[in-house]
């Protein structure tokens, strides 16, 4: 094993990304988890934000639907890192002088709770836009029955709007999902300490910058392929009850 | 409560008792386009009443006001003798109400309806379930006897869109039969099906009406509608141009109106 590293003049690379130090493979470690925390919670926090968003704009009233016509586009039309940009400092900022006025000293914001806030916003103009076009997708037969069922509108939507809307919403859910994964590494410019930020200090300390980045971007891969694999099964389980399109033969 | 409920009872005069629906002088407009112009009919417990009519003549905005699936835009509504509460407007006062009549009136729709994200069987006891509240085992129970008796037991796992239209439908009534329905709306129920699989439908209808359950049916099938309506209701233009037993109004149709009807659906 180590005369094919030496071989491939890999033996220090591999020293490099050892995971104890002086290995910088642990750092690097922690800086995923950091982002895939971040990617999680905002993802969640954008779906939320999405299922209201888009009940909104579908069932809403002139104003709701205003405001949120607002709240989409400009989320979609600033560029991500301007938008993090604002809302960190801008949502940091508030906090503290609410705080400071009301007589509490200066808060420590969490690194992980920040991005999920600022990140979590973004995805959710972005979810809002999937699921309402899903939700649109879905027979209004569908609905009329759970309606003529006497079925009150708040189960009408966990029982057959969700459930039946979950094929359309999957795709662009997954994208939403892979982008949340990758725009954690914008985070690094309000010096929160995700993988790419980890990357960029272990390769400034140790000047191996191909391996750490290619290190990095490899971990970068192995999420989007591990979530393809995911995604692929959730989207199956959502089109249960639906031939395919191929016909049964496959 | 259950004292007041029995001396309710005993205030309603007999014929008010045996009346599963009733309607009176019912107006529905869409914008400017007047499609319901003060129809006024009553279903005693029973009935079967066929409702016939040309394209356009209010038929279903006639079944979907009784559920409120349409607003009314006036009118007054009965269904086993509770009076749907209406705003000047016509839109309900209590949501709740209109829910609970709702699960009273088992729909069965032109275009079937069924839930596609779930299998016949799950079709079955989802309201029973979830919006009557019936514990889980026995809602299950029944729910296969009632699709045995579509001829759907074999086909309780089975996803609506691997079914054929019959099948769907019947599955769709067997829907509509578990939560023990007062009146059954049938709109249109095999306007949709290919000419072959009219009769399985037909066939499980005609054995609804023989065992007295009240019915409300939307139909092109005369021959049908003649055979099993105790009470049939000629639709023109927003009105109840003409009514009375299957045997008169085929037999004998008065109004000239409906005696084109007749000759056109043939
Ligand atoms: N949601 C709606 N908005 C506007 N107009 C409507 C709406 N629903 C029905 N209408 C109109 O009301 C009229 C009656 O429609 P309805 O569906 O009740 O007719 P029908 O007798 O059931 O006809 P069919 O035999 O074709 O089903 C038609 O002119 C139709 O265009
Ligand atoms: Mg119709």
């Amino acid at each position: 094993m180590e005369l094919i590293l030496e071989t491939l003049g890999l033996a220090r690379s591999a020293e490099l990304l050892a995971l104890n130090p002086p290995g910088w493979g642990g750092n690097l470690l922690r800086g995923l988890a950091n982002s895939l925390q971040i990617a999680f919670g905002a993802f969640g926090f954008g779906l939320v934000i999405g299922l209201f968003g888009a009940s909104g704009k579908l069932y809403g009233g002139v104003v709701v639907r205003d405001l949120l016509a607002i709240y989409t586009t400009v989320i979609r039309a600033v560029p991500e890192l301007v938008l993090i940009l604002i809302l960190y400092y801008v949502g940091t900022d508030l906090i503290n002088q609410v705080s400071q006025a009301m007589g509490y000293g200066r808060v420590e914001i969490s690194g992980v709770v920040a991005g999920i806030w600022v990140l979590g916003i973004v995805q959710g103009a972005y979810a809002t836009e999937v699921l309402r076009g899903a939700i649109q997708a879905v027979p209004k037969g569908q609905i009329e029955a759970a309606r003529a069922y006497g079925m009150p509108p708040t189960m009408i939507m966990r029982r057959v709007t969700i459930p039946a809307m979950m094929s359309f919403a999957t795709p662009g859910l997954a994208n939403l999902w892979l982008i949340a994964t990758k725009d954690t590494a914008l985070l690094a410019i309000v010096g929160f300490s995700e993988l790419t930020l980890e990357t960029r200090q272990a390769a400034a300390s140790t000047r191996a910058y191909f391996t750490f980045f290619l290190a990095a971007g490899a971990l970068y891969m192995m999420v989007t392929l591990f979530s393809g694999a995911i995604f692929a099964r959730i989207e199956k389980w959502a089109r249960r009850g639906q031939p395919s399109l191929r016909g049964t033969s496959k | 409560m259950a004292v007041s409920d029995s001396a309710a009872k005993e205030i309603q005069a007999p014929d008010e008792q045996s009346e599963a629906i009733r309607v009176t002088d019912l107006h529905k407009s869409f914008g400017s386009l007047e499609v319901l112009k003060g129809v006024s009919l009553t279903a005693h417990k029973g009935d079967v009443v066929a409702i016939i009519g040309g394209s356009g003549s209010g038929k279903s905005t006639f079944l979907r006001c009784i559920n409120f699936l349409e607003t009314p835009t006036s009118g007054q509504i009965v269904v086993n003798g509770e009076e749907i509460l209406m705003r000047a407007d016509g839109t309900p006062v209590k949501r709740r109400q209109i829910e609970r009549v709702r699960t009273r009136l088992g729909m069965v729709f032109q275009a079937f309806n069924l839930w596609t994200h779930r299998t016949l069987l799950e079709n079955v006891i989802e309201v029973p379930i979830h919006v009557l509240k019936v514990p889980r085992a026995e809602a299950i129970e029944k729910a296969k006897i009632l699709l045995d008796r579509v001829g759907l037991g074999d086909k309780a796992d089975t996803f609506p869109s691997y079914l054929s239209g019959g099948q769907q439908q019947r599955a769709a009534i067997a829907r509509a039969l578990a939560v023990d329905p007062s009146v059954m709306l049938f709109d249109e129920p095999t306007s949709a099906l290919d000419p072959e699989l009219v009769g399985e439908v037909l066939t499980v209808i005609r054995d609804l009406a023989a065992e007295g359950r009240t019915m409300l049916l939307v139909t092109h099938e005369m021959k049908f509608a003649r055979e099993v309506a105790t009470h049939v209701v000629y639709l023109f233009e927003g009105c109840i141009e003409e009514q009375g037993p299957p045997a008169e109004l085929f037999g004998n149709p008065k109004s000239a109106r409906l005696q084109q009807f007749l000759q056109t659906v043939g």
